[in-house]
């Protein structure tokens, strides 16, 4: 055990094994977090940089030696002595079952690295069978129960995008419910508690009271979900409609890194900039002070930047 | 908080539905009507954000009154508890007792699982109009079973058990169950088994309504012992008695309460689960129904001996007779001085709280209970922390099942070392079986552990006449089938882990060869679909794929639909956040592996 000082507290470094290397790392460390400062890539969908870890996804699953089940990497503390392997047939099994099991039921087409994972773990979500027409009904289900399945289609989340505000949008036919939207609404940022996980199961969906639209919540279009959603699901309403128009195209867009001209805080912006126009608004999630959150002013209030026209009297 | 409450309004009735679990409000606090001088709110915060506990038996008691949760009372318990609307909604759509549609006040459940099934209940597809398919409501020993509920200022529960020929239609069309049924679903059943009755021994012999008559049969003695020989002493005792969790994952108890005993943090919290949703469970009805002053004496030592300041019974919302028999009890108990600030004048405050399930298989497992207590979705918790180290409230917490706790008075009275001297080597004491299907008197037994599966099936009178055995299920849903071949198992830990099969919480359903095997797995697939909370990907979507491939399967084989299976089984088991999909796959496989059926 060495002793390494951090600003004011003391953490002791752990050492355990991972892949039969050595590897020592700040107590309080995830065996996500020793993984990655190994440089291994540990696979993950639900895990957020600026969010407690709900590890809901459970992709980033390894082995740890004396543990009956496979053990969650991203929230998993390390343990000194800790024999761990992230890479076994048992691991990649689990992988590609899970990438398998979002892939048939979930429209992950703009979650990144899941064409290479799935690659990588021979995940195959066509296995599974047929897709099933898109439903309306997912905000009405009864808990505790369903219609039984047959079998001939795969189940989805499909369902057609919420579209009630100006300012985003939610498709939750992308939606892989890993809760980061809910705790940045509720307690871990926002504290404004418009959204909660509602119904149970594979039934169990974001949601407002009743599923009244955005307006009617207690939404204050903050755009934090937006901020944290790993899958496209929430949605600047800019993004959504040029990609609808078919002229939405990340590789010519540049990112420029400004601060908010709103109050005096001074949030770090990034404009992300297509053909001289914004087209959407991020913050740096590492920033000190915000950690990718924003207000409204600072996520949506762009507009005034590019009123080009004539000045009105 | 600042809540951004919409306009509907709760009526009258909500208000005093809501008022009658947590008081009025006071004429300064959110929620008060507004009028004359008292025009805005102005205290809250802190002080209501603290009984979020609150939460379920506040939900509990509007839908027990008004038979529904509407957008007014979702708004009104937001206000007084100071808790976003969205997240009450995100609660109550947790459970399926509570329903947030209008909806008729009277309500029939009827059971469709797997023990009422194979005795000739109904399917859901055969339910009359207006009856609610409902999981197994723990009364298998008189299967088919249904439940009718009426919403009203007194809340009535009446369970319908047998069912009678044509009585479930009745019941649809506004009738109680018969006198005759709901008098046999009050009686506790008579237990049987070896000639001397332990765990069961007052099981239809005192009255359950009646301290005196249970301090007469030996009640109390245990407590008055642990006593005297101090809180040491008694986890000592538990631990010299080799017993462990009877809820089904077998953990040691004395370990459990030793762990929690040492905690330096406070308060410590006892939990007793009560849960019993396993399908085919009905041991802990029995015992709550007939016995309920042993669970609170039990209760008590264990609190005396791991230093826990409060005692929390979750009972399973289906349970009405045990409910109003736990209450009795600890009303009585708290008036003679059992409960209270100064238990017995021996210098120790002890109190029980019950909360009631409502309608969620997955509240049994033993973090989400937690949650589902503190006021949040009963969704499970990481491990580690484990509760011992951080469980209700994230304090300390000792929990157990009700079976394991009402050892604890008789291993004091006899001593651990003596009560280890009962059973095998690797399964000491004495177990509740449930017993139900094709045998003639099914029922609770209990065992010293030993007894094969003939000798139990024996003890429960043998086999209906004109049935044969097709296969046993082990365990309740999260446990395997065994089939005829597998009648000299002996029901002991060691050997049913051995042969690959577990004794779970105590399922003994003994199946008859016509029962269809195909449509007991479909109804299990189809349970765990049901019940997966939903939170983690490999049974969330795993449950539903399960129930996919089986129901293709059911229809004939289809290549590569049972590797498919397997790969979506191992999955649930390998990576799931907790027991319900690490088992879910269980009973389905060995079916396909031990009974052969789904194959081709």
């Amino acid at each position: 055990m060495t002793d390494t000082v951090t600003g004011l507290s003391v953490r002791r470094a752990v050492a355990l094994t991972i892949d039969g290397e050595q590897v020592s790392v700040a107590e309080g460390s995830t065996i996500l977090d020793a993984c990655r400062s190994m440089g291994k890539e540990v696979p993950t969908l639900c895990y957020g940089d600026t969010i407690t870890p709900k590890n809901a996804c459970r992709v980033c699953m390894v082995e740890v030696t004396g543990s009956r089940v496979l053990v969650p990497s991203c929230s998993r503390k390390v343990e000194a002595g800790m024999e761990v392997v992230t890479r076994s047939e048992r691991v990649d099994h689990s992988r590609r079952m899970v990438l398998e099991l979002l892939g048939s039921s979930v429209d992950l087409s703009l979650t990144r690295n899941v064409a290479r994972w799935n690659a990588e773990y021979g995940a195959q979500p066509d296995r599974h069978g047929p897709a099933a027409q898109p439903g309306s009904g997912r905000d009405d289900a009864v808990t505790g129960h369903h219609e039984p399945a047959d079998g001939t289609v795969a189940s989805n989340v499909h369902q057609p995008v919420k579209v009630d505000n100006e300012l985003y949008v939610r498709d939750y036919s992308k939606c892989i419910l890993c809760y980061q939207c809910v705790d940045a609404c509720g307690e871990q940022w926002q504290n404004t508690f418009a959204i909660a996980v509602a119904g149970r199961g594979f039934d169990a969906r974001i949601s407002t009271e009743f599923d009244v639209s955005l307006p009617d919540s207690a939404c204050v279009y903050c755009g934090n979900c937006i901020q944290v959603c790993p899958t496209g699901a929430l949605m600047f309403s800019s993004e959504h409609a040029m990609r609808a128009d078919g002229t939405w195209r990340e590789e010519d867009q540049s990112q420029v890194t400004t601060v908010c001209p709103y109050c005096g805080v001074g949030c770090s912006l990034t404009l992300h900039v297509q053909d001289n126009e914004i087209v959407k608004v991020t913050s740096p999630s590492d920033h000190s002070v915000t950690h990718g959150n924003l207000c409204i002013k600072g996520r949506f209030g762009f507009q005034h930047v590019q009123n080009r026209g004539e000045p009105r009297d | 908080m600042d809540l951004k409450i919409s306009s509907s309004v709760a009526t009258s009735g909500e208000r005093a539905a809501v008022d009658a679990v947590i008081g009025a409000p006071a004429p300064d606090e959110p929620g008060a009507l507004r009028g004359g001088t008292n025009l805005r709110a102005v205290r809250g915060g802190e002080a209501l954000r603290g009984i979020r506990h609150q939460l379920l038996p506040v939900l509990h008691s509007v839908n027990d009154r008004i038979g529904w949760i509407s957008r007014g009372a979702i708004n009104y318990v937001a206000e007084r508890m100071d808790v976003a609307p969205a997240e009450v909604y995100g609660v109550a759509s947790f459970y399926a007792l509570f329903s947030m549609e209008p909806r008729e006040r009277r309500q029939v459940h009827a059971c469709v699982d797997l023990a009422c099934r194979a005795m000739g209940g109904p399917r859901e597809e055969d339910l009359p109009e207006g009856v609610h398919p409902s999981p197994c409501l723990g009364a298998c020993e008189r299967a088919p079973a249904a439940l009718v509920m009426e919403a009203g200022a007194t809340v009535r529960h009446e369970l319908a058990a047998p069912l009678a020929t044509g009585e479930l239609a009745a019941l649809a069309g506004g009738a109680w169950p018969s006198a005759e049924s709901a008098v046999a679903s009050a009686t506790p059943q008579v237990a049987r088994g070896d000639s001397t009755l332990v765990l069961l021994g007052r099981v239809g012999r005192v009255d359950p309504s009646s301290l005196d008559d249970y301090r007469a049969h030996d009640g109390y003695r245990a407590l008055a012992r642990a006593i005297e020989i101090g809180p040491e002493a008694v986890v000592a005792e538990v631990t010299a008695s080799g017993l462990v969790g009877r809820g089904g994952a077998a953990f040691p108890t004395g370990r459990k309460w030793q762990a929690v005993a040492g905690q330096p943090a406070a308060p410590h919290h006892l939990v007793c689960n009560a849960d019993e949703s396993e399908p085919g469970t009905f041991k802990d009805r029995v015992v709550l129904e007939g016995d309920p002053f042993s669970l609170i004496e039990a209760m008590t030592i264990a609190a005396y001996a791991t230093g826990c300041a409060h005692g929390w019974i979750y009972l399973r919302g289906e349970y009405p007779r045990a409910l109003a028999s736990l209450e009795r009890a600890i009303a009585a108990c708290r008036g003679s001085g059992l409960l209270g600030d100064d238990v017995l004048g021996a210098g120790f405050a002890f109190d029980v709280t019950i909360i009631r399930g409502a309608g969620a298989y997955i509240c049994g497992e033993e973090t989400a209970i937690f949650n589902s207590i503190e006021g949040y979705r009963g969704e499970p918790r990481n491990k580690p922390p484990f509760p011992v180290e951080s469980g209700l409230f994230g304090k300390p917490t000792v929990i157990n099942n009700v079976e394991t706790l009402v050892n604890v008075p008789h291993i004091l009275l006899r001593g651990g070392a003596e009560w280890a001297a009962q059973g095998s080597e690797g399964s000491k004491g004495r177990k509740l079986f449930c017993v139900s299907g094709a045998v003639r008197e099914p029922g609770v037994y209990e065992v010293e552990f030993g007894p094969t599966l003939r000798d139990l099936i024996g003890l429960a009178g043998g086999m209906r006449d004109g049935s044969e055995l097709g296969a046993v299920l082990l365990g309740g849903a999260a446990g395997g089938f065994v089939g005829p071949g597998d009648l000299d198992l002996p029901l002991t830990m060691e050997a049913t882990r051995a042969a690959g099969a577990t004794l779970g919480s105590g399922v003994v359903l003994v199946l008859d060869r016509s029962v269809d095997m195909v449509d007991q797995l479909r109804r299990i697939a189809a349970f765990f679909r049901d019940e997966s909370c939903g939170q983690c990907v490999p049974c969330r979507v795993g449950t539903v794929r399960q129930e996919e491939i089986v129901s293709r399967l059911a229809r004939g084989t289809t290549p590569g639909d049972l590797a498919l299976l397997r790969d979506v089984g191992r999955v649930m088991r390998d990576a799931s956040i907790c027991g319900l999909g690490q088992t879910a796959n269980n009973a389905i496989e060995s079916a396909i592996a031990r009974l052969g059926v789904l194959q081709p």
